[in-house]
């Protein structure tokens, strides 16, 4: 089965996030005070092919843990979903 | 001592710190190119530089890729074996990303790349590279965008605990403080060494800094201290 596996990766909560705090500013910039705060991360597909979707999300969650996300600064969560499907 | 600098795609301080060690230092220095295997001919009491740059573009997160070469099998084998791995700047990122150094090195407090002179002071006096150099701060050029140095809370009690902080941004003159801290690191550190001792990194570039003709040797007495102190016998803190 082929899959795709949309993944977001954010910057923990409790770390600084100067990406976030640049934007912030230049949304200030743009008069737009309604928004309180940004965090930028990352948003990384990827497309495999696996047994089932167990397989898949097991994959998925390896390819976070050793190489996408570093827990030390990072936290990710994923959605996964069969290719052609939404 | 024998020294390996390897050189990853995107290392571009490999040149510089090979320089330093073969020419200034007159040690015995050979690059390493990263798509090799095996570290033949180095022993415990050797060191493997891992330089400065943009390994791999710095795609995803600086040393996250170069992580994954071919030679990093060999360098953690090495590492692991109790051979002396120095990471400098990109080398530093990668070691942790890598798994053998503690913590991790974010993006800067202030946003922006920077290149300039800091002040960094060694923390004690029990590790190789910090055993010969004198009780005061050292004017050593840093230059990243990535340096601020963050690990957990029980990870920075277990570096106070081992020992494992080796250099500390402060001032011209010595003192600690967040005015003189370059990127918001914890605690100040520009530098970190595991509990064993023989993996260490730092952001700050000392062979930037290691001939009179280019203004300033203060880095030069760094890699004097490493060569005189590190031995295979005498490789742990103590």
């Amino acid at each position: 089965m082929k899959y795709k596996a949309e993944v977001t990766i954010m910057p923990l909560k409790e770390l600084l996030d100067p990406q976030g705090k640049a934007v912030l500013s230049g949304l200030k910039h743009l008069d737009m005070p309604q928004v309180k705060d940004v965090r930028v991360g990352k948003h990384i597909v990827l497309e495999l092919e696996a047994a089932n979707e167990t397989s898949a999300q097991e994959a998925v969650d390896e390819a976070c843990k050793k190489l996408l996300a570093n827990p030390v600064m990072e936290q990710y969560e994923f959605v996964l979903h069969e290719a052609g499907k939404k | 001592m024998k020294f390996g600098v390897v050189v990853f795609p995107g290392s571009n301080c490999d040149r510089d710190v090979y320089h330093v060690l073969k020419n200034v230092a007159k040690q015995d220095t050979v690059m390493l190119w990263h798509q090799q295997e095996s570290l033949s001919g180095f022993s415990t009491g050797d060191c493997i530089v891992l330089p400065g740059g943009f390994s791999y573009g710095d795609y995803l997160r600086s040393g996250a890729i170069a992580r994954f070469s071919p030679i990093m099998k060999a360098v953690t084998d090495f590492a692991n074996n109790g051979g002396y791995v120095f990471g400098i700047c990109n080398g530093f990122q990668i070691l942790c990303e890598a798994g053998l150094l503690p913590g991790a090195l974010l993006l800067n407090d202030h946003q922006k790349f920077m290149c300039k002179n800091v002040y960094i002071k060694p923390a004690h006096h029990k590790h190789p590279i910090t055993k010969n150099l004198e009780h005061k701060a050292y004017k050593i050029p840093v230059a990243h965008a990535e340096g601020r140095y963050y690990a957990p809370e029980n990870i920075i009690s277990d570096l106070h605990l081992n020992k494992q902080i080796l250099f500390r941004y402060c001032s011209a003159h010595g003192e600690l403080g967040e005015a003189h801290n370059p990127n918001g690191s914890l605690e100040h550190i520009a530098g970190i060494c595991n509990a064993e001792g023989n993996v260490f990194g730092m952001m700050p570039h000392p062979e930037r800094a290691s001939e009179l003709q280019l203004g300033n040797a203060d880095g030069l007495q760094f890699f004097n201290s490493l060569i005189v102190n590190a031995t295979s016998a005498d490789r742990v803190l103590n």
